[in-house]
């Protein structure tokens, strides 16, 4: 009701708490001092639209994916949208076949033989199919940068394990090297700590500075998708901080998919959460819906803690 | 709610934390009991009794609050009992509302007893009474988590509402027949809103506890319609 019509009704204790309400908004939208964080979050969160409503464009589409080791299946028909610039968190127990899944994007089950893929990991624009037999498999890895569990630089130089990927894929300008090098250290927020000792043994610095080391590696070749196989499990938890602002920063560029035994860490970091169990998707959906209200038995029990 | 946690002490404090909720509503509702008997039977010492119940219904809101902050902070709870522990903290604030209410309710009814009655009262007892049927409902609907208890309590409150604008007009012609009627009518117009503002409070809570169980809020239309 606006005000002109409670004044028509009359209604004195109507029209006085209508004045008051704009008043309230008001003060809302202009806060006194607040850390400007806090401000760029609000933002940011009033700007993103609702996820539900409009689902991220897919970058990479699985579909009816099966693997195998050997003559163990792994995985059994899934079927999962990643969506562009999203952080999709894959969540379940030990075993259920998440980290496989990752592997599966960017080929690294090639490495053994018996291994063997079916069904299609569709890697958009261009659609084609990582896991085709046909693809080769250094397009994927190309193209898909990987973080590992436990940080695993190259026993060389920071600067030399960031340019690593940029000389596998024949870059050889200095100035170019260098500047990518920067761009990645400043991304990985690792920067600041190693500018003025780029040159020193990767192995001085610390675990959570050799893991963000790792991503800077990862990101100076501009990879498409990042896949981060529980990157902070082996983390204090000032740096699983670090690397969680870290992931929350790179939404905007890179299209994220992150394996974590860590529910809180899948709930605060990604926008859409699949919920693994035997090698099956049990659930996939937003990640607010998974985390307050998830539809399937199985997945309340897993993140409640009732399993098993 | 679901099977066990495997962490048994999760169990446990989730378990007194809805054994505090149960035990909070039990007193709340002898409250109002308690409350509209003082003031329908003019009982001076009931009224002061009610009264004197408040600080344990504040305590229990309290050790509520202690619990499901531990909870929180220890369990980083999800779905059912993220669920389940949030509400708690907002049934025990309108559980504590229903309870200023009643000790209000009493308050005045020990004031009403010193002056003589006005006329046989009718509509407060029945309001009192339907807002007793609808804390008692929504108690129930918690015990039991049953989704049919609640929305029968959240469509209660629309009688309330309507029985308050009633006894509004009423006491309003009482008030202008006889300048002396004024200050009881006034006390009795406040019992009737207290009275009100408990429908309103107890369908808070089955909001809430349709939330806790479905994880989805009523739908809000109908009644909003009706407004």
């Amino acid at each position: 009701m606006s005000i002109r019509q409670a004044q028509r009704s009359g209604g004195v204790e109507v029209e006085a708490r209508e004045v008051e309400a704009p008043e309230r908004a008001e003060r809302l939208a202009v806060p006194m001092a607040e850390p400007k964080g806090l401000t760029q979050q609000r933002t940011q969160a009033a700007a993103a639209p609702e996820p539900r409503a409009e689902p991220a464009k897919p970058k990479v589409e699985i579909r009816n994916l099966n693997f195998w080791y050997g003559d163990f299946q792994a995985l059994k028909d899934i079927s999962i949208p990643v969506g562009e610039r999203q952080v999709t968190a894959l969540i379940g127990p030990s075993g259920c076949g998440k980290s496989t899944f990752l592997r599966c994007f960017n080929r690294m089950h090639d490495l053994y033989p018996g291994n063997r893929y079916q069904g299609e990991i569709l890697l958009y624009p261009d659609g084609i199919n990582l896991v085709d037999r046909r693809t080769d498999p250094m397009l994927p890895r190309l193209r898909i940068g990987m973080v590992f569990q436990k940080p695993n630089p190259f026993p060389k130089s920071i600067y030399e394990n960031v340019a690593a990927g940029l000389r596998i894929r024949g870059v050889r300008r200095k100035s170019l090297i260098d500047d990518k090098i920067e761009l990645a250290l400043k991304q990985a927020s690792l920067w600041d700590e190693v500018k003025d000792r780029l040159g020193t043994s990767a192995y001085e610095l610390s675990g959570g500075q050799q893991q963000r080391l790792c991503i800077a590696r990862t990101l100076a070749p501009d990879p498409e998708v990042l896949l981060l196989d529980e990157p902070t499990s082996a983390l204090d938890p000032i740096s699983t901080a670090r690397i969680e602002e870290l992931v929350d920063g790179l939404r905007e560029q890179y299209t994220i998919v992150i394996v974590t035994h860590n529910m809180q860490q899948a709930a605060r970091v990604s926008q859409r959460t699949a919920f693994f169990h035997l090698g099956r998707i049990v659930e996939w959906n937003d990640t607010e819906l998974i985390f307050t209200n998830p539809k399937e038995s199985m997945t309340q029990d897993y993140i409640t803690g009732r399993f098993g | 709610m679901p099977n066990d946690h495997t962490v048994k002490s999760y169990d446990q404090q989730i378990n007194l934390l809805t054994r505090k909720i149960i035990e909070m509503g039990g007193v709340v509702e002898q409250q109002l009991a308690a409350a509209i008997d003082a003031l329908t039977n003019r009982n001076m010492d009931l009224a002061a009794r009610v009264i004197e119940q408040d600080d344990r219904v504040d305590d229990l809101e309290e050790e509520i609050d202690t619990l499901a902050i531990r909870l929180f902070a220890t369990r980083q709870p999800m779905a059912v009992d993220l669920r389940l522990i949030a509400m708690a903290m907002k049934v025990s604030n309108d559980l504590e509302r229903i309870g200023d209410y009643a000790a209000n309710i009493a308050k005045a009814a020990a004031r009403l007893a010193k002056v003589p009655p006005l006329k046989p009262l009718y509509t407060i007892p029945r309001m009192g009474q339907i807002a007793q049927e609808m804390v008692k409902g929504v108690l129930d609907a918690y015990v039991d988590r049953d989704t049919q208890k609640v929305l029968a309590v959240w469509h209660r409150d629309d009688e309330v509402d309507e029985m308050y604008n009633s006894l509004f007009r009423e006491l309003v012609t009482y008030m202008l027949e006889d300048p002396r009627n004024i200050s009881t009518c006034i006390d009795l117009l406040f019992v009737a809103k207290h009275l009100e503002r408990i429908g309103d409070h107890t369908t808070n809570i089955a909001e809430k506890i349709h939330y806790m169980i479905h994880g989805e809020r009523i739908n809000r239309l109908p009644r909003a319609a009706s407004a």
